[in-house]
C-alpha cells in the first residue's frame, strides 16, 4: 500500500501528532533508542514480588515417583501436556530442587527417605501431594504399611485428588502452586 | 525319548520321567491343572529341587516364585518351577506344621530364591534354614506380626481423618 506524502501514516510527517516539550525530547529519544536495542519500557514492582515471579516461573521438581501416579506425572512431562510450558523441569537432586511432587503411595518404609529428601531440599521449597494415597491414604485406609497421607510427615502446599489424577489435574495443581507462590509476599505482610 | 528337542514331552511322559528321576524319595507326583504337582516332605525339599534342576530330562532351571499359603491348620510352601528348555512346569508343595515353621532354604539351588524366601519370612514368619540374610525385605525393621497370616489383625491407625 502506497503512503501519500503528508498523510498521518507517513512516519516522516509526525510533527502534527507528537509535540513534546523541549526538555522531554531527550528522554523520548532515549526510550526510542532503548526500544531498538531491545530494552523497552520499565516495570515497577516490589523486589519480593519480582523474586516470587522468578520462583514460580522456574519450578524444578525432584525426580522421583512412588507408584502408579508417577506414570501420570511422567506423561505430564511428555510433549502432549508439556510441563516445560510452566518452567517445570525435573532435577534429579534435592539440593537444587524447589518442589517435591509426591506421586504415589507413601509406605511406612519409604516415609524416612522422603523426610530426608525434603530436609535436603533448599528453602524456599513446596510440596504437591498427588493422588489419593499421598493425600490421605486413599484406598489403603486401615492398612498396616501405608502412611495416611504424606502430610503426616512433611508439610503439603497443594493437594491434587484423583486415583490417579489426569495430567490436566496435575497441571492445575502446579498452576495453583504458582498462585500460592505469587501471593506469598502479600501473605507475609498479612494482606 | 530325546531330551535335546524342544517341547517333546506329553504330560504322561513328563510325569513318568519325573517319577523315574525322583527314585526312592517319598513323594506324590500327579498332573494338576496342566502343571505337574509334587507333594513331598519338608526334609526332602532340597534333594528334590536339586534333582529336578540338574537332571537334563527335567531341567527346571527357572524358579518362578515361592509362595506360602496359610491353611489355618497348617502352612504350605509352594515352589513354582519352569523349564525353558522343555517348556514344562512343576509345582512342588510342602506342608509344614504351625508349631515348627521351618524349612530348608533352596538358595543353594536357585540363587533367585533369595527375595522370595525373605518375603515369605516377612509376611508369614516361615524360617528358611540356610538363608544368609533374613532381614525384612518388604516390611520395616521393628514391625510386629505377620500380615500374610489369616490371624493377623490390622492395627488401628494412629491418625484417622475426621475422627
Amino acid at each position: 500500500m502506497a503512503i501519500e506524502p503528508g498523510s498521518l501514516s507517513d512516519p516522516s510527517n509526525s510533527k502534527d501528532r507528537l509535540t513534546l516539550p523541549e526538555e522531554a525530547k531527550g528522554v523520548w529519544s532515549d526510550i526510542k533508542e532503548n526500544r531498538k536495542s531491545g530494552i523497552s519500557g520499565v516495570v515497577t514492582l516490589k523486589s519480593e514480588e519480582l523474586f516470587a515471579m522468578a520462583r514460580k516461573s522456574s519450578l524444578w521438581p525432584l525426580t522421583f515417583g512412588l507408584a502408579c501416579c508417577a506414570i501420570e506425572m511422567i506423561s505430564t512431562y511428555m510433549p502432549n501436556h508439556d510441563f516445560d510450558r510452566f518452567g517445570v523441569v525435573t532435577w534429579p537432586s534435592p539440593r537444587q530442587s524447589d518442589v517435591m511432587i509426591v506421586a504415589g503411595t507413601v509406605v511406612k518404609k519409604m516415609a524416612e527417605p522422603i523426610k530426608l529428601l525434603y530436609e535436603q531440599m533448599a528453602s524456599p521449597k513446596w510440596v504437591i501431594a498427588m493422588g489419593s494415597c499421598a493425600t490421605c491414604g486413599g484406598p489403603y485406609t486401615r492398612s498396616y504399611s501405608v502412611v495416611m497421607g504424606v502430610d503426616q510427615i512433611i508439610p503439603v502446599d497443594v493437594y491434587v485428588p484423583g486415583c490417579p489424577p489426569r495430567p490436566e489435574a496435575l497441571l492445575g495443581g502446579v498452576m495453583e502452586l504458582q498462585d500460592i507462590i505469587q501471593n506469598e509476599p502479600r501473605k507475609k505482610r498479612g494482606l | 525319548m530325546s531330551t535335546d528337542n524342544f517341547n517333546q514331552y506329553t504330560t504322561e511322559e513328563f510325569e513318568t520321567a519325573t517319577r523315574a528321576v525322583l527314585g526312592d524319595i517319598k513323594a506324590t507326583v500327579e498332573p494338576n491343572f496342566g502343571e505337574l504337582g509334587i507333594v513331598c516332605d519338608r526334609s526332602d525339599i532340597v534333594a528334590i529341587c536339586k534333582i529336578v534342576k540338574q537332571d537334563p530330562g527335567i531341567s527346571m532351571e527357572y524358579l518362578r516364585s515361592i509362595s506360602v499359603v496359610d491353611w489355618v491348620e497348617h502352612m504350605e510352601v509352594v515352589y513354582h518351577l519352569s523349564s525353558i528348555k522343555h517348556m514344562n512346569r512343576i509345582v512342588i508343595k510342602v506342608v509344614i506344621p504351625l508349631e515348627d515353621l521351618k524349612i530348608d532354604s533352596v538358595i543353594t539351588v536357585w540363587s533367585g530364591a533369595d527375595w522370595h524366601e525373605r518375603e515369605g519370612h516377612d509376611l508369614f514368619g516361615v524360617e528358611f534354614i540356610g538363608h544368609p540374610d533374613m532381614s525384612p525385605l518388604i516390611l520395616y525393621e521393628g514391625f510386629e506380626g505377620f500380615p500374610g497370616r489369616k490371624s493377623f489383625e490390622i492395627p488401628v491407625q494412629e491418625t484417622f481423618y475426621g475422627d
